[in-house]
């Protein structure tokens, strides 16, 4: 954590969001908000219920497309890409943006593996020619659909669930589907991982173990991650820069001591953030 | 003790109300319906018509209802007794477990085994034409059960109208053998084409559509088929169909009894004597070839990224657009090849019956192909050819109960569905599993 706040450079912002606002009918859901998000860390998005967290979400994966704004994202391999012209799943399949859902959003009836192997569906459907070598069975198909394999395997290691393999996603316990819906986020090889909530539900224990996958994720893969979250003791736990919300704008931006002392966020979440310290402190 | 018995008692007298309750309920409902259906007959008495009543008869079936209703109740009653008394998870639940555990690791050989008797059945002793016939009609149902399969099953994209692929497939070869003259083997690709295009132009439209909404416009594209085949009179020859379309030859040499000058029959080709047979046997293996075809290719689709993102669509699009799959390309192409089979299946119509008209594609077609797959389980292969054997050929041995078929093919759907809401094969195999099939028995241990 040390090593990534040191080297906070101009060069290593991994997204920019610029003036980003976004209206429905007469509500301003989000107004005028910017923020820079690096690589090799987690950035924090914590705010009061209906502050606009997860509709910044869905601006930066293309599910909307916001009213005014720049999400300049400069992927470390690629370049840069706005995200607010692009296609909804083309943020995934060439910007490399992975994302999780609030409410899971995992293929229940499929197995745990082949929801892993889904994610790498762009690049098993580029080795497999349009189906045609598959349908061949060409051995370049084979080879990469053993390769999808082995880096599904990888991460079921990872979120502990080699054993469930052969599950239906939908019969796993919650906690594991919460884990699952990482894993298969992280099998598109996203740049930026984006989490929206993903220790609720989650008992202490658990939320312990997503805090030491989430770090091991920054520090190993290499990659931004950006996170949702009400669980104080997750955000503050990891997070290395916050952004606070209310209503739609942002009230405060820095490290989490700054942010937890910060007046502004104190009165934004009145009883609930001093709550939220005495736990914590 | 006695506070048991009271408590025994108490129960079972609230039992005997609610079966009285239940029964009665039944008995006046069948009365309603039996009034008109049996208590009344109309009946020709030379030229007029007379009401005869029946009022015995109708007295008697409404007993019989009522009285299946009491051994309705009396065996639920049993069966939940059944299963308080039994310690949790019963044995009865690991049995059925077990079934469909067989079912499925079986599922390769029972599908050899329904093949191979596929491929000897017009040579065993008691085939005739009537029953390669029927053979022909039933695997005709299971390709197009296949077919849809891709669309409804694996992408669950509801289509009722389907049948309108079926009709551009039988009109393309129809139309392009008796105007252009070409033959049965040059248009069958042609046929699958041209249906896929229609797939494409039903699939764009629909892009944004999915369920009941998805439902309805497919309904009514197979209507603007029908409709138009009904009258773009100048084309199609309207209502009064398209015949004399060419039978297929075997490969150049026709199955006739005598062929014109410098073409050798089937027959002669052989060495055997002509038999009528021959044609029939031979439009009996070829849409078996064709409907082998077209699960040979779905089965392999399925473990393709291509056949697991119409399964992932089906479950969830949204998550399907988050790991950067293109939802059209996925709808478009189960739309396009699920329309190619239906399309070589209605080229191997056109052949066979040597005659279309557009009353062969009405939605009754549509409705009995999303019956077979829906009631062979979202999915499943082998559920198909049982929901097409149930939906195809029963009808056709229940000729002799006459106008009971109906009703009996109706039963058949109800009984099915109160049985197995899933369908005869719910259960889903996975496209691929990292442990094998006999190690997985016991996941709960794994933990």
């Amino acid at each position: 954590m040390s090593a990534a706040t040191m080297i906070q450079t101009a060069d290593d912002a991994l997204l920019d969001v610029e003036h980003l606002t976004m209206r429905f009918g007469g509500l301003l859901a989000i107004d005028d908000l910017s923020f820079t998000a690096r690589v090799h860390e987690i950035t924090s998005i914590i705010g009061p219920n209906g502050a606009g967290k997860t509709t910044v979400f869905n601006c930066l994966t293309g599910f909307y497309k916001p009213t005014v704004g720049r999400l300049r994202l400069c992927h470390p391999d690629k370049g840069e890409y706005y995200l607010e012209r692009m296609e909804g799943f083309r943020i995934a399949q060439v910007a490399d943006v992975g994302r999780t859902f609030q409410n899971i959003r995992l293929f229940p009836k499929m197995t745990v593996l082949e929801n892993l192997i889904i994610a790498q569906h762009n690049r098993l459907m580029k080795a497999s020619v349009f189906a045609l070598a598959g349908l061949l069975g060409l051995a370049r198909y084979r080879v990469a659909e053993k390769a999808a394999v082995e880096k599904a395997k990888f991460w079921l290691d990872r979120v502990n669930l080699t054993a469930r393999a052969d599950w239906e996603a939908g019969n796993l316990p919650y906690g594991d589907q919460r884990r699952l819906e990482i894993a298969r986020a992280m099998c598109i090889a996203p740049c930026l991982l984006c989490l929206d909530e993903p220790a609720a539900g989650l008992n202490p224990r658990e939320s312990l173990e997503l805090n030491e996958l989430l770090l091991s994720i920054r520090d190993e893969q290499g990659i931004g991650i950006l996170l949702i979250e009400h669980d104080m003791s997750v955000v503050m736990g990891i997070s290395d820069h916050i952004v606070v919300l209310d209503h739609g704008r942002k009230i405060s931006d820095g490290d989490p001591a700054f942010v937890r002392n910060d007046p502004t966020v104190i009165r934004a979440y009145l009883g609930e953030a001093e709550d939220g310290e005495g736990a914590d402190a | 003790m006695s506070e048991m018995t009271t408590s025994h008692k108490a129960a079972s007298a609230s039992a005997v109300s609610v079966i009285a309750r239940d029964t009665l309920l039944t008995a006046v409902v069948a009365l309603v319906l039996a009034v008109p259906f049996i208590g009344l007959k109309s009946d020709s008495v030379g030229t007029a018509l007379t009401l005869v009543t029946r009022w015995p008869l109708m007295l008697a079936m409404v007993g019989a209802v009522a009285a299946g209703r009491v051994l309705v109740s009396l065996w639920r009653l049993r069966s939940a007794a059944k299963a308080q008394r039994a310690t949790a998870h019963t044995a009865a639940g690991d049995a059925k477990a077990s079934l469909a555990a067989w079912g499925n690791s079986h599922m390769k050989a029972i599908g050899f085994a329904g093949f191979a008797l596929a491929v000897v059945l017009p040579f065993l002793p008691f085939s005739n034409r009537y029953v390669v016939d029927i053979g022909t009609t039933f695997l005709i149902y299971v390709m197009l059960g296949w077919g849809l399969n891709i669309v409804v099953g694996l992408a669950g994209l509801l289509d009722l109208g389907y049948v309108a692929f079926y009709a551009v497939g039988a009109y393309t070869y129809a139309l392009i053998s008796t105007q252009a003259g070409w033959s049965f083997w040059v248009c069958l690709p042609l046929a699958g084409t041209f249906a896929a295009m229609f797939g494409l132009m039903l699939g764009f439209p629909v892009l944004r559509l999915r369920g009941d909404y998805l439902a309805i416009v497919t309904l009514g594209f197979g209507e603007i088929i029908r409709v138009i085949l009904m009258n773009w009179v100048d084309f199609t020859k309207g209502p009064d169909g398209v015949s004399g379309i060419p039978r297929p030859s075997f490969f150049g040499a026709p199955f006739s009894r005598s062929a014109p000058e410098g073409v050798t029959t089937f027959s002669d080709l052989l060495g055997i004597e002509y038999s009528s047979m021959h044609r029939v046997v031979f439009l009996y293996f070829l849409i078996l070839a064709l409907a082998a075809i077209t699960n040979l290719f779905t089965l392999r689709m399925r473990k393709l990224p291509t056949g697991r993102a119409w399964e992932a669509l089906r479950e969830d699009e949204i998550a399907c657009r988050s790991l950067g799959i293109n939802p059209t390309n996925v709808k478009l192409s189960a739309f396009a090849l699920g329309a190619m089979f239906a399309g070589f299946a209605g080229a191997f119509f056109a052949t066979r019956q040597g005659f279309v008209s557009p009353e062969s594609f009405t939605f009754m077609e549509s409705a009995i192909i999303l019956a077979i797959v829906v009631l062979g389980g979202m999915g499943s292969q082998l559920g198909v050819v049982l929901a097409a054997f149930a939906l195809v050929v029963l009808p056709e041995w229940f000729r002799e109960f006459e106008q009971y078929r109906m009703f009996l093919f109706g039963a058949a759907m109800v009984a099915i569905m109160v049985v197995k809401p899933t369908g005869v094969m719910g259960h889903r195999e996975p496209t691929i599993r990292l442990h094998p099939v006999g190690k997985s028995k016991k996941p709960e241990a794994a933990r």
